[in-house]
């Protein structure tokens, strides 16, 4: 069986692509890591792979705002063949592949107006921005899935922990029909939320204070993923904080990290898509 | 042409930052503002048509959702009464304009030169309240900026900002030649007056070695004047300082204990106790065939064998004096600056994988008179704070290990300690990694930032002779963009095997790293006018000698040049060729072909002067305190956890990233919620394997004032227990699974050098580094763990007018050891209800520097001492119980003793300790509960493992009692209670300690 591609984007103040690389190894996906210049200078083309990814990071230093020199560049530099990278994702998406965007890449693909992209047009609806606490901070939270959301990377997921390590993670919502938009079509995917997944806006289970209280977001297709979150940061067991009490009441518990699963979701649902469309 | 931009939040949006100045002027200064909005203004110097600005404006710079934005005007609202600009002073780092360059340049398809500054950020701030100018300059000065790399505006806004931090110097670009032939005085002022820092001795020895015959014929020969010129002087004073040449480490010391009546020569600390140490473990390894120490003491970091596939490489450095001026540049340019270190060791590429800091600061609540240029602790503390923030997060290296220890001696000059660890391949291309090749005709090659004032003799710079045009360069800001591109490019051609080696630019600029990567080939020839400048008119010499960051060296064979080349201009990364390494034995330094240098490289590196100097020790004179006998230990409890050297550090090790590149497996703080702190960091080296790392430090300068041997030998001992008390296990000689242990050794110390009336007590200091230094010898070849690289700072004082503030004898160690398995290793909190509680090792009264006297402002006599016999049979047999997998949490006794560790051990759940003292208080009540004896530890067990766990530890295991989950710390003493305390009273005063 031909095995899925993820492409993992570094350069430019990145900092995330290994270990987001080896979550798509870890869930049995080949993952290559390529310098956005190469792709800039089209010695790699985005197509050769199924699903897209910005990591997290601090690209060009968070000057002039997380993401946003990065998506500058996406949106207006133009490539030899006169196109922009922007250009090429929406042929990419056009083919119904995916892109998966952490912390800096979800701000950047806020920036760029891939999300949450209500209505298809690529203007930018929401931002990312400080959070409330005027503070970066490392510290993990959970998560809960928005159950009606429509997206192939969170099958099967309720409440995941996973660390947050954002200075400008507060999302803020454009205006109010966006909102509710956003609503309607469940694109707010995952909100912060207490050890039972309760949804709060309290600090620090919530960090940022969040518009709706919300962590990540898709768009209306479910293909384009971005979170503030690092699931890439939870791909064992060992990685949470409270590893060694876990362990010592469910000494049979997985090793896996509970981050691992979204990487497995988007790889399976590619594989079981090909195999369809192999029929 | 000038364009201005302005950015200024929608009103609607919540101004974060500006609630956050309002907060911090009205805690720290005690000024109230109001409400604050902030601005950024982007002063932008390219020519640019009316709707290019516009398009880079609303395009490039707003963000649609939140920011409202203003061309060639400002925000204005008579709702804000004053104002502060705080603009960069000409040549400080300005990462946001140049970014603005780079986007400028994508938005409007413009070729651009990005690589000089032509947009110039400011940052903007409007007040509510009507605020004098006197206030207005403290916000400016005290909070908002630092005078010393910033222009401020301030008073009512007019709608008028005029200041643009352009460099402009006078092109005068004559080379000076340097008279010798004076006498002694005007030799001395020669070295006042240049900022040389040589002294008689060494001014004298450079004068000789100009008067030979043979230094004659050959200036003759290459059309050198007979005198030295400018650039010479300063590459031999950049050379022989005592930062590049470790002039106190080599000296020669007599040494005289007074308390015993022996007396010594010492040749060298360095080579007698460090390098030794080192060298005798390094013996043992050989012949028993396991030696898994590759590089020690020489290059930027020592390398130690992971497996044969990889190797680790780590260095520890200090950046205190610049820290001291401006707290958030000194840190930021000491951690990119030590992350430099591994990247620069062998032929280099390393790939960086953890950064550790260890502060030591001044009480936060210090409320002495500051002194003219001193800052205040708290203000340092919140600068370094942020400079590690930065350095850390946006270099994507985790923030893994620290300490922050207060003291009031150090609210002179902070100690700021940064380490970083990384990995690198065993070899490049079929060339071990570690090793540095160099051949004649290979080229030099810099790579990275450019070449400003930045740096030029460092901190001595004068402000009084800035003016406002003048390039600012005592104190510099790191730019971690810069060094992130260049790091990731060095990795990659390294990989492509296009970089023979590479090294460090850092103290003393190109003539520290091409002086001494010249040695292995026996010369240089330097063609500083190929070097690219931030601003032109640089003197050859400030070029040559200039500490600009985010730069390295590479060594360059001319058949890769090309190919090097094209991945820089790929990559983003400037490149230029400088010149190429020679052996003729010469240094050769030229300008547009003319020789600004021509030095013997055997004088250079060999020619400075050996120091004499005299250590005397005398024991102080002591007692033990009288403690009052009816104690309320629920009080003093509280009243430890919230005391300022054990307190929570969450809010600082929450700002610090600790976990990027997901290898982190024992974080700083853990628990269910994260509020348990650790004794050691660890890591896993790769996602294949479960082979890691753990990582630890050892610093009590605290019993320095009692006994400096048993303060070294402690603190030695803190880092080992720390390692062992996450299941990491002692070196075995006989281990053939390179079970390695590397430790950097950091000596911060007052000055030492004994003057009867600037330093009358310079005997005993050096007396006390003297005993630092035995004592590490000691329980390095004790412990069989080796030295394998370090630093030492060498005048940690603080002068203002006749008052010094001087820190005390300080010494860092920061160790790494192998872990097999990450899985298998142990972490401090309690896991489960019933598991029973002992204290491994034993406790004696050693109250003496403890944090317990500490309370009642007392230091006591009986200090701490290490018992090495004991100690290594305890952790011989905690290694035997963990192979077993007996201890559920362990975590090590240091500050606060035996009380704080269990209390920090229940940080988690609703856990609780009922503990039974029994024997334990034989040695009295308070050493039982508070002595900080070494060597112990505190751990749980289930009682299932009762048995097996007691017949290893057999008599070097003490119970004491339970773990409940009644969230209470109970206490007795032979059955009556004397601690009956909530968890989350002690919870609450341990989190509020620094708050």
């Amino acid at each position: 069986m031909k095995k899925v591609k993820a492409l993992v984007i570094t350069g430019y103040g990145i900092n995330c692509e290994e270990e987001l690389a080896a979550a798509y190894k870890l869930a049995g996906a080949e993952s290559k890591i390529v310098h956005l210049n190469d792709i800039f200078l089209e010695k790699e083309s985005i197509h050769e792979y199924d699903i897209l990814n910005f990591p997290g990071g601090f690209s060009f230093g968070d000057d002039l705002g997380s993401g946003k020199v990065l998506a500058n560049k996406m949106k207006y530099k133009k490539m030899e063949s006169g196109k922009t990278l922007l250009d090429e994702i929406k042929d990419f998406l056009t083919q119904g592949k995916f892109i998966f965007g952490i912390c800096n890449g979800f701000q950047f693909l806020v920036k760029m107006g891939l999300l949450p992209n209500t209505n298809g047009n690529f203007e930018q609806e929401v931002t990312l921005t400080r959070n409330n606490s005027a503070k970066y901070e490392d510290r993990w939270i959970h998560l809960k899935k928005n159950p009606k959301c429509n997206t192939p990377f969170l099958k099967d997921i309720d409440i995941i922990p996973c660390p947050v390590r954002h200075g400008e993670g507060k999302l803020i919502i454009k205006n109010e029909e966006i909102k509710k938009e956003i609503q309607q079509k469940n694109l707010n995917t995952f909100s912060y939320c207490d050890a039972n997944g309760k949804i709060t806006s309290e600090y620090p289970l919530n960090p940022n204070g969040a518009d709706l209280d919300c962590a990540a977001l898709t768009d209306p297709t479910g293909q384009v993923l971005g979170m503030m979150p690092h699931p890439e940061a939870f791909l064992s067991l060992y990685n949470h904080p409270n590893w060694g009490q876990i362990k010592r009441q469910n000494p049979n518990i997985s090793e896996d990290g509970e981050g691992l699963k979204i990487f497995k979701n988007i790889v399976g649902h590619i594989n079981r898509k090909d195999r369809e469309g192999a029929k | 042409m000038k364009n201005q931009i302005q950015l200024v939040l929608k009103d609607k949006i919540r101004d974060v930052q500006g609630e956050k100045v309002q907060k911090v002027a009205q805690s720290f200064l005690n000024i109230n503002t109001g409400k604050v909005k902030t601005g950024k203004v982007f002063n932008v110097m390219y020519d640019l048509k009316e709707d290019q600005i516009s398009r880079f404006a609303n395009l490039g710079l707003r963000d649609d959702i939140i920011h409202e934005v203003y061309i060639n005007s400002f925000y204005q609202d008579t709702f804000y009464r004053s104002f502060v600009l705080v603009a960069k002073q000409p040549g400080v780092t300005d990462d946001e304009g140049i970014s603005a360059q780079k986007t400028l340049m994508d938005i409007l398809d413009l070729d651009l030169d990005t690589n000089t500054q032509h947009i110039y950020t400011e940052d903007i701030y409007l007040f509510e309240n009507e605020l004098d100018n006197n206030l207005l300059k403290e916000l400016s000065e005290e909070l908002l900026g630092n005078k010393l790399i910033q222009h401020f505006e301030y008073g009512k806004f007019t709608g008028k900002l005029e200041y643009i931090p352009e460099v402009q110097i006078d092109s005068e670009n004559k080379q000076l030649i340097i008279d010798l032939d004076v006498d002694d005085d005007a030799l001395q002022k020669i070295s006042k007056d240049m900022l040389l820092s040589l002294n008689l001795k060494e001014m004298k020895a450079i004068r000789e070695y100009y008067l030979q015959d043979r230094t004659r014929a050959i200036r003759k020969q290459n059309d050198l004047p007979e005198e030295p010129t400018d650039c010479e002087m300063e590459v031999l004073a950049q050379t022989w300082s005592e930062h590049c040449k470790h002039k106190e480490f080599a000296a020669s010391i007599k040494y005289t204990n007074k308390e015993t009546g022996e007396e010594e020569t010492i040749d060298s600390l360095f080579k007698t106790y460090i390098r030794r140490s080192t060298e005798i473990i390094r013996e043992r390894l050989i012949e028993a065939g396991n030696n898994w120490l590759l590089k020690i003491f020489t290059d930027n970091a020592g390398v130690v064998k992971i497996d044969d596939k990889s190797v680790f490489v780590w260095k520890v450095e200090t950046h205190n004096s610049p820290s001291a001026i401006d707290p958030y540049g000194g840190a930021i340019t000491g951690i990119l600056g030590n992350n430099r270190d591994p990247l620069g060791t062998g032929i280099g590429g390393g790939k960086l994988l953890f950064n550790t800091n260890v502060l030591c600061f001044g009480p936060p609540n210090y409320d002495k008179e500051l002194l003219p240029g001193q800052l205040h602790p708290k203000r340092i503390f919140e600068g370094v704070r942020h400079g590690i923030e930065d350095g850390g997060n946006k270099s994507g290296i985790p923030t893994v290990n620290g300490s922050i220890i207060f003291d009031d001696r150090y609210s002179g000059k902070p100690l700021v300690y940064c380490g970083t660890g990384g990995v690198m391949p065993y070899q490049f291309a079929g060339v071990n990694s570690w090793l540095k090749p160099i051949d004649d005709g290979d080229l030099i090659i810099m790579a990275g930032g450019r070449v400003g004032k930045d740096g030029i003799h460092g901190a001595t710079f004068s402000s009084a002779e800035i003016d406002e045009h003048s390039p600012q360069s005592a104190v510099q800001i790191g730019s971690p963009i810069t060094q992130k591109l260049l790091g990731n490019y060095l990795q990659e051609a390294a990989e492509l095997g296009l970089v023979k080696c590479s090294t460090d630019n850092g103290a003393g600029g190109l003539s520290s790293s091409v002086g001494e990567l010249a040695e292995i080939t026996g010369g240089a020839i330097v063609n500083l006018e190929k070097v690219p400048l931030k601003y032109s008119n640089l003197k050859p010499w400030e070029i040559f000698v200039s500490e600009s960051q985010e730069r390295m060296t590479l060594v360059v064979e001319e058949h890769n040049r090309k190919a090097l080349f094209e991945l820089a201009e790929d990559r983003e990364v400037e490149l230029s060729e400088i010149g190429k390494f020679t052996s003729t034995g010469f240094i050769d330094v030229r300008y547009d072909d003319k020789k600004v240098a021509y030095l013997d490289m055997k004088f250079l590196h060999e020619g400075v002067p050996k120091k004499y100097m005299e250590a005397e020790w005398e024991k102080p004179e002591l007692n033990e305190p009288e403690i009052p006998s009816n104690l309320d230990y629920n009080e003093i409890l509280i009243k430890l956890m919230g005391s300022d050297n054990i307190c929570s550090r969450e809010d600082v090790i929450r700002q610090y990233d600790h976990e990027v590149k997901g290898k982190t497996i024992i974080k700083p703080l853990m628990g269910a919620e994260g509020k348990s702190p650790q004794d050691a960091a660890v890591m896993r080296l790769n996602f294949n394997s479960f082979e890691g790392i753990a990582i630890s430090n050892g610093i009590c300068p605290k019993f320095g004032d009692i006994d400096a041997y048993q303060m070294s030998a402690g603190a030695f001992d803190e880092a080992v227990r720390q390692i062992l008390s996450v299941g990491g296990k002692l070196p075995d000689i006989n281990d053939n699974t390179n079970r390695f242990w590397t430790v950097n050794d950091n000596f911060c110390v007052p000055d030492s050098a004994y003057n009867p009336i600037s330093n009358p007590d310079g005997k005993l200091k050096l007396a006390k580094l003297v005993q630092m230094n035995k004592a590490l010898f000691d329980m390095s070849t004790f412990y069989n763990i080796p030295m394998t690289s370090g630093k030492d700072s060498m005048k940690n004082d603080f002068k203002s007018g006749e008052i010094k503030i001087s820190v005390p004898p300080t010494i860092l160690y920061s160790m790494v050891a192998k872990i097999d398995d990450v899985r298998k290793t142990i972490t401090s909190n309690f896991k489960a209800e019933g598991d029973i509680i002992y204290v491994l090792g034993k406790t004696y009264n050693e109250l003496g520097g403890s944090e317990f006297y500490r309370l009642f402002d007392e230091l006591g006599k009986n200090v701490p001492n290490v018992r090495k016999d004991d100690a290594v049979r305890l952790y011989k047999k905690i290694m035997k119980a963990n192979d077993l997998a007996l201890i559920a949490s362990c975590h090590d006794l240091s500050d606060g003793g035996l009380a704080t560790a269990i209390t920090e051990c229940a940080f988690t759940d609703n856990f609780g300790a009922d503990i039974e003292l029994g024997k334990l208080s034989d040695i009295g009540v308070n050493a039982a509960l508070f002595s900080e004896s070494h060597s112990r530890f505190v751990v749980s067990v289930k009682p299932e493992e009762k048995i097996r766990f007691e017949n290893i530890l057999a008599d070097d295991a003490f119970y004491i009692g339970k773990v409940t989950l009644d969230n209470k710390l109970k206490v007795n003493l032979n059955g009556k209670r004397i601690i009956n305390i909530s968890m989350n009273r002690l919870q609450s005063a341990w989190e509020k300690g620094l708050l």
